[in-house]
């Protein structure tokens, strides 16, 4: 009975948003299911944490359909934020309150939800909970957001950049909370410039760049569209000895080549079969090879290939 | 989209982990929002100082450099043994017996006021300087004495009743003008850093983004600034009281109304500059302008009456200007509120204005 966009649990549809001398989002469209964790993903200034304000009420569009839960910001605000679960990039929570003294003001903001004890104890910060915010580290105080968004049991958690700064260890850790939650059935939408953290917590990846989406899917669909599994870079020739770069093509199993700054760049669906083809095309050229790396396809791949530039790279 | 659309979806976990918050009165959110205000309040030691020590020793510090002296006892010099005995007679009067020389040198010098020597045939040669107060009294007392000790009678008794009341000092016109100046230090400093701290750190822009009624968040900074203050004022007039004999002619009752009004007028000027302000330079420079002007000419230190005609208008018109004369009033004469209701009119116009502006102007996120 429901067509696929009415399970939407987030629609968002042709939202555009300016500011003074830029546009932010441009004519962006977005289904958030029920029960998954879907991923913005995209350089900074993609119009990610613009787009996931908007969503959340607390920017205005220009112009374009936001509906979450059923409902509309113009007409339900109020019940939208006893069910939403907030975390925004930048808050920084008040140094001189303790652990504890911070959850229950915000438990004191909703009409229900689990007691600020059983909050604190979901994110691990127990042993924490009478000291001092200004005393936590950056993990810490991460979780300590997230658990003053969990306040209010929500159907919906918004998560703007969750484990930007943060050191491997405590993305590991904040990683397990964000699986629990999936677990348990909540709704997440969460922005990211990471690709290792959008393939590993995100059911479904918006890939975000100038304002728009440029592409939608599983990680491993957007993977997939690459035509290839693996990608094989190497920097060969020196002085005198140029590589013949066009001769690439012909190899076996290659099916896309790029050259730029003295190294090459190949996706390659089949690695056993093309990396001895190129070998053997250098011996034929007499080009030594000074490095060579080959990896699995990842998200990151997906981006170069669609824009031709890096998501960290401004 | 029909309006049906518009109808929440069912919960999806109505029965687990979704209950109301227990705890009662302590977990209402104006009751948190407070309590952590005033929290922020107690942690910050710099805060405790300004607010509550600062005045103190201000207070202290003036009320000691300007206390009132006994009546001076004027230094004069005598030539002759005679001359000092019979000047002698005087209390007001410090008389040593001095060599010519030595009595000249003294009175060049300003150890003495004046130098008294025999003239010819018995008359006596007062020399003084004539444009110092100290030696016309000196000379006068010294007259007094010499006439009397050579047995002049008065005609006319005379007998002295002397008024040092409490009330007519320094530190009685100055206790007041501090606590007006506390009452709006306090809370445009405090309403005017937390606030655009809380904005400058997302704060604000993460309150509301929760349902948090956003008139709590306000409210409660005026909440936590009435609490402050019975602290703030009871010390600072206590001290007063306790320590100079400060009076307090005029009602507790309408004092500490007073106090309320003022404070509020205060943070609705407070809550004004920090309407917009995203940098706690730029808060603290609009800070700056609002309250230097009124340091200055609101009467704190010395009557505001020593300004020009011309601008006493806008001087009366001024918060803190109302405040000090209301204070000083209740305080110093006993005014009643009543009598003061041009000044609280003052104070409520500026409470009013001031409050509604700032709710249109402020920046929520």
């Amino acid at each position: 009975m429901p067509e696929p966009a009415a399970q939407a649990t987030l629609r968002v549809r042709n939202l555009r948003k300016a500011y003074r001398d830029v546009v932010a989002v441009d004519g962006l469209d977005l289904d958030v299911r029920r029960g998954e964790c879907f991923g913005l993903l995209g350089p900074n200034g993609a119009g990610k944490t613009t787009t996931i304000e908007i969503c959340e009420g607390l920017t205005e569009a220009d112009s374009g359909e936001v509906e979450l839960l059923g409902m509309r910001w113009d007409t339900h605000a109020h019940e939208l934020r006893e069910r939403l679960g907030i975390q925004l990039q930048e808050t920084q929570l008040s140094e001189k309150l303790t652990v504890m003294e911070t959850v229950r003001l915000f438990r004191s903001f909703f009409r229900c939800g689990p007691g600020a004890a059983e909050v604190i104890a979901l994110v691990q910060l127990e042993e924490k909970q009478r000291s001092r915010v200004g005393g936590l580290s950056g993990g810490q105080k991460q979780r300590l957001a997230i658990a003053c968004a969990l306040v209010g049991d929500p159907e919906f958690l918004f998560l703007d950049e969750p484990t930007t700064g943060l050191d491997p260890q405590a993305r590991r850790q904040l990683w397990e909370l964000i699986e629990r939650f999936k677990l348990a059935g909540r709704t997440i939408l969460l922005t990211t410039h990471y690709m290792d953290e959008a393939e590993r917590l995100c059911d479904r990846v918006a890939i975000m760049d100038h304002g728009k989406v440029i592409a939608l899917g599983t990680p491993r669909e957007l993977i997939a569209s690459l035509g290839a599994e693996h990608l094989v870079e190497f920097s060969a020739g020196g002085a005198g000895r140029a590589l013949d770069v066009s001769a690439l093509d012909g190899v076996d199993g290659v099916r896309d080549v790029r050259a730029a700054n003295g190294s090459v760049s190949m996706q390659v669906t089949e690695l056993h079969r093309a990396v001895p083809a190129l070998l053997a095309e250098l011996a034929r050229q007499q080009v030594p090879l000074t490095e060579l790396r080959t990896h699995s396809a990842t998200l990151e791949d997906v981006f170069v290939t669609l824009t031709g530039r890096h998501l960290r790279d401004e | 989209m029909s309006d049906t659309t518009a109808v929440p979806e069912v919960r999806v976990r109505e029965a687990a982990g979704r209950r109301p918050a227990g705890g009662g009165m302590a977990d209402h959110p104006l009751v948190q929002l407070t309590l952590v205000r005033f929290r922020e309040f107690v942690r910050e030691p710099e805060a405790l100082f300004w607010v509550f020590i600062f005045p103190v020793l201000l207070a202290a510090g003036l009320g000691v450099a300007f206390r009132n002296r006994p009546p001076e006892v004027l230094k004069i010099a005598a030539v002759t043994a005679e001359l000092a005995q019979s000047l002698g007679g005087e209390k007001l009067l410090d008389v040593r017996q001095f060599s010519y020389a030595a009595a000249e040198e003294a009175l060049r010098t300003g150890k003495v006021a004046l130098m008294a020597e025999p003239g010819p045939g018995g008359a006596v040669v007062y020399r003084y300087d004539d444009t110092n107060p100290e030696g016309r009294t000196a000379r006068m007392l010294a007259d007094r004495a010499v006439e009397r000790a050579a047995g002049r009678s008065d005609p006319v008794p005379a007998s002295d009743r002397l008024m040092r009341e409490a009330g007519s000092r320094y530190i009685d016109f100055l206790v007041p003008g501090l606590l007006g100046m506390n009452l709006m230090g306090s809370a445009i400093w405090g309403m005017g850093f937390a606030i655009v701290d809380a904005r400058r750190k997302k704060l604000i822009k993460r309150m509301v983004a929760t349902p948090m009624p956003r008139h709590y968040y306000l409210l409660s900074f005026l909440l936590s600034r009435l609490l402050l203050l019975v602290v703030e004022v009871g010390v600072l007039l206590g001290f007063g009281v306790l320590v100079f004999g400060v009076p307090l002619h005029g009602s507790l009752v309408d004092l500490m109304a007073l106090c309320v009004l003022g404070s509020l007028s205060f943070c609705a000027l407070g809550l004004l500059v920090a309407s917009r302000a995203r940098t706690i330079e730029a808060a603290s420079g609009l800070m700056n302008a609002v309250m230097l002007p009124m340091w200055i000419v609101s009467g704190v230190f010395f009557s505001a009456q020593r300004f020009p005609d011309l601008v006493q208008p806008v001087i009366k018109a001024l918060p803190l200007t109302a405040a000090i004369d209301a204070l000083r009033a209740n305080m110093l004469q006993g005014s009643s509120l009543a009598q003061l209701a041009p000044q609280a009119a003052i104070l409520g116009a500026w409470l009013v204005v001031c409050f509604t502006l700032a709710l249109k102007l402020f920046r929520w996120r």
